[in-house]
């Protein structure tokens, strides 16, 4: 029996332009979804199905977009969760984080809670689906990989490791059938009153680089910062963390 | 005679059989889909178009000229008479001796035909080509003796039953290439094709001198986007490919052929030819694509044509520098088609090959190929002291800067541009961060609802600003500025504005004496006409002009002008990236080094990068407004 796959997609945002887009990470959903279930692959969407950038994701070969209609101010998570719940889904693919909106990276993590499903962070690649078992790999740090077996159905999140997305071609997407279907009408009572602003650039740590040789220098410069000299405070009273994080805001020349 | 009888029932057999078949043709041709021509002034603006156009096109090559003229003349002429004698059997020595005197000429034709054939150069098609003089042959004579009795030369009925048997045996060689293949797929075909193509071409701004080079828009709402099989052509696309003589002068001047990359413009349209009548290659007796063995494409009217008649890479290597179409004696336009094709790959299929999509995507999303931030755009001018049309409003020149503006090379380009406006006091404003990419990219990769999309976004901007002339040092948003934008320009944005090319606008600053230039002192200097400047907008002379006011004597590359070799850089070409035997760039800086020459000046930030782009040690390259930036008159006060 064929797996049934969803890709969860939101409208994205060029981090040159502030344009909406397609997002990066969730069409690489797509395109995982792409792999595992071909055209059977259902994309959902919470939000407008006239929204121009559903036609760049239909435009990866999609003949239709499930459109779960709802007004900006809904909140996505309950339309999504409400569907997920009547679609006996065995996989359901999402970005890390979205590009616009909260982009808290909650969603699949609330998803997996509500539906009781496990989550995989992180995923670069979906090996094999095998029974009710799925190969998965995941994306860590300077792209090393880790082979995990997991249950289905469960969630996973798509990191920017695994493969890109096709190109999107105009005339497929033109004519995809947007699929409305009704979505929540539960406001998102926490997001009404924010407003929003461009962010700050945040501090960086300064890596002082010793390297003598060429190939250090290309080791420290491609390395995440990964501070060594950390530890683990579990057992230590909530005055003792607290100082010892003010000793190394200090240390670090945060604070003066 | 019992059979005397049988030549004249041999003509009307034969041109019978003639008609049906170009009958079939028409079908063929007609499986295309519809486009609005003027038949009836078509038909009759045809000789015209043949006598002045299409000779004007094979004049570049005298001998083929003359004796086409002898041949193909000699041919319409006797074929009338011959009629008029042999069938309704006038009997006027007068018209019979004229019959003769038009075979007599084409007799002189075909023999020259026959002479080129002896050896001739790989570009030609050999195959049912190599038998057509000798069949021309056969026609003129085997007709002249027919004839011979009408004029009274030879007694009446002295043919024997042997002679007319012989004689007949000729007229079914000789009339059947010419009326039977004329209308059933042999070598004559083009003149039947070609004839009719002439009176219903695509382009017809094209004939009496003029110029259509824009490419025509895709209609967005339309089923199927660009053209996915044969039958997605117009119907006289369709007859214009199959108007094709097989001269090969189009691949001769191809640079993606001559650099080992899997394109040939001939065998192209052949291909064409086979999709709309259905069948396979393995007929065709000319050059291959390079690298690709003839004999394995398949196609039918109604089928794909990337799938199976001809691949993608053949259609991603052109560089649209329309090299073939300006040679093309009967001036079918091969980019239009390799573009239509590109079209629906790029907007059906999602195929663009290597950075293409990339490239696409940045340019929807940023307005520019490289994907920068769209508020950077002028950066380039923070020190150029700018004035920018969303606070001037109103100036004589628009600066249209195109995305050089994020190219640190190119930017040398404009700054010395903008000195020498500077310097002739020109009122001048740029669109600044306003400005977006022409749309010229996105469009040669097929993707014309980007391109479409750019150019309503770039109208309804000009649209809010006064100014009576747009220059640009870009030859490609020149082009689109000047012949692609009108079918996009409702509200008249661009009406009685005028779009020059940097080059020109400059020359005429010095011609005007705005501009004071000191005479040039280098070494030997060559030119590079950029395909987008010359064969496109038809501007060969201001950039010469310019060199020769500062007192250059310009050392010509054996192919210049209108026969200039691209760069490799047009297209969407370096993008695409289609690999050959050698790089298009190389070979053009071959050209300009094999004149000795120590710089060549261009006028185009694309070919500056391509020509720079080649190793070293070789000329160096500069835009003729670098050139004259450093020959500024030094004012005296
Ligand atoms: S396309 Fe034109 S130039 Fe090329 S072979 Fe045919 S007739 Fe000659
Ligand atoms: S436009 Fe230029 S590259 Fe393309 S087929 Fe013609 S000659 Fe070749």
């Amino acid at each position: 029996m064929p797996h049934k796959v969803i890709s969860l997609i939101s409208v994205g945002r060029h981090p040159q332009s502030g344009r909406s887009r397609r997002a990066d990470q969730d069409s690489r959903a797509v395109e995982l979804g792409l792999k595992l279930a071909g055209t059977d692959l259902d994309v959902v969407h919470a939000g407008s199905s006239q929204e121009p950038v559903l036609r760049q994701y239909a435009g990866m070969g999609l003949p239709k977009v499930t459109v779960l209609e709802q007004d900006e101010s809904a909140d996505a998570l309950v339309s999504i969760a409400d569907y997920l719940k009547s679609e006996k889904a065995d996989i359901v693919l999402t970005g890390v984080r979205a590009e616009s909106g909260e982009s808290s990276g909650m969603t699949p993590y609330i998803l997996s809670e509500q539906l009781g499903w496990p989550i995989v962070a992180r995923v670069a690649d979906i090996v094999e689906i095998k029974g009710d078992e799925a190969q998965v790999l995941l994306a860590l740090p300077r792209g090393q990989r880790r082979q995990v077996t997991v249950k289905l159905p469960f969630i996973a999140s798509i990191d920017n490791a695994a493969e890109a997305a096709r190109q999107s071609a105009f005339g497929p997407g033109l004519r995809a059938k947007m699929d409305s279907q009704n979505g929540s009408t539960v406001e998102d009572s926490v997001r009404v009153d924010w407003s929003e602003a461009p962010a700050k650039a945040r501090p960086k740590r300064l890596k002082i680089v010793k390297a003598k040789t060429a190939a250090d220098r290309f080791k420290a410069a491609t390395a995440k910062p990964q501070g060594g000299s950390g530890k683990v405070m579990k057992n230590e009273s909530a005055q003792e963390q607290a100082q010892a994080i003010f000793d190394l805001l200090i240390e670090e020349k945060v604070i003066r | 005679m019992v059979i005397d009888w049988l030549p004249s029932v041999l003509i009307v057999v034969l041109l019978a059989l003639g008609v049906i078949g170009a009958l079939r043709r028409v079908s063929l041709w007609r499986a295309g889909q519809p486009e609005k021509v003027n038949l009836i002034a078509g038909l009759l603006a045809m000789p015209g178009r043949y006598l002045k156009d299409l000779h004007h096109v094979v004049e570049r090559d005298k001998y083929m000229s003359r004796t086409h003229v002898a041949t193909g003349g000699g041919f319409v002429l006797s074929m009338v008479l011959v009629l008029i004698v042999h069938v309704f059997n006038v009997e006027q020595q007068i018209v019979a001796w004229a019959l003769i005197g038009a075979l007599l000429i084409m007799l002189t034709g075909a023999f020259f035909v026959f002479k080129r054939r002896l050896n001739p150069p790989e570009r030609l098609s050999k195959g049912p080509w190599m038998r057509l003089p000798k069949s021309l042959i056969i026609y003129s004579l085997t007709f002249i003796i027919l004839t011979l009795p009408a004029a009274g030369i030879l007694p009446d009925a002295s043919g024997s039953v042997l002679m007319i048997a012989v004689l007949s045996v000729g007229i079914v060689i000789g009339l059947g290439e010419l009326l039977f293949g004329m209308g059933w797929g042999g070598p004559m075909k083009h003149a039947f094709a070609g004839a009719l193509h002439l009176a219903f071409h695509r382009r017809s701004e094209r004939f009496g001198g003029g110029r259509s080079t824009g490419l025509k828009p895709v209609n967005l709402d339309g089923d199927v986007l660009g053209v996915s099989k044969p039958s997605d052509f117009k119907w006289n696309q369709l007859l214009g490919f199959d108007a094709c003589v097989q001269c090969g002068k189009c691949q001769a001047m191809c640079p993606a052929f001559a650099a080992g990359q899997p394109l040939n413009p001939k065998k192209l349209i052949q291909d064409m030819v086979v999709g709309l009548a259905g069948g396979t290659d393995a007929n065709y007796a000319g050059s291959p694509y390079p690298g690709k063995e003839v004999g394995n494409a398949k196609g039918g009217p109604n089928e794909i044509i990337t799938a199976g008649l001809v691949s993608q890479e053949t259609l991603w290597s052109c560089t649209t520098c329309r090299a073939c179409v300006e040679e093309c004696p009967m001036m079918i336009e091969h980019v239009d088609a390799i573009v239509d094709m590109r079209r629906f790959l790029t907007m059906e299929k999602g195929e663009t090959p290597n950075k293409g999509s990339e490239v696409l995507e940045n340019i929807i999303a940023t307005d520019n190929p490289g994907g920068y931030a769209p508020g950077s755009r002028t950066n380039w001018a923070a020190d150029q002291n700018l004035a920018v049309m969303k606070e001037k409003k109103e100036a004589d020149v628009l600066f249209w800067v195109s995305d050089g503006a994020f190219d640190m090379r190119s930017q040398r380009i404009l700054r010395a541009f903008v000195k020498l406006m500077k310097h002739a006091n020109v009122d001048v404003a740029i669109l600044g961060d306003e400005e977006r990419d022409s749309g010229d990219v996105a469009r040669r990769l097929g993707d014309d609802a980007t391109f479409q999309s750019l150019a309503q976004r770039n109208l309804a901007t000009l649209g809010q600003y006064k100014f009576k002339k747009i220059v640009t040092t870009d030859p490609h948003a020149y082009h689109c500025l000047r012949n692609e934008y009108a079918d996009f320009d409702k509200e008249g944005a661009l009406e009685g504005v005028e779009v020059l090319h940097h080059t020109t606008f400059l020359n005429q600053l010095v011609q005007s004496g705005a501009l004071k230039l000191d005479a040039f002192k280098g070494g030997k200097v060559t030119y590079h006409d950029p395909c987008y400047l010359g064969r496109y907008n038809g501007e060969y002379e201001a950039p010469r002009e310019l060199l020769r006011s500062l007192g250059i004597e310009i050392a010509e590359m054996e192919r210049s002008g209108f026969r200039s070799r691209c760069c490799g850089g047009g297209g969407g070409a370096p993008i695409t990236d289609i690999p050959g035997e050698r790089r298009i760039a190389d070979m053009r800086m071959e050209d300009a080094s094999t004149t000795g020459a120590e710089l060549v000046a261009v006028g185009c930030q694309q070919c500056t990068a391509m020509l720079e782009g080649v190793v070293e040690p070789r000329p160096v390259v500069k835009d003729i407004s670098e050139i004259l930036v450093d020959q500024l008159a030094e004012e005296v006060h």
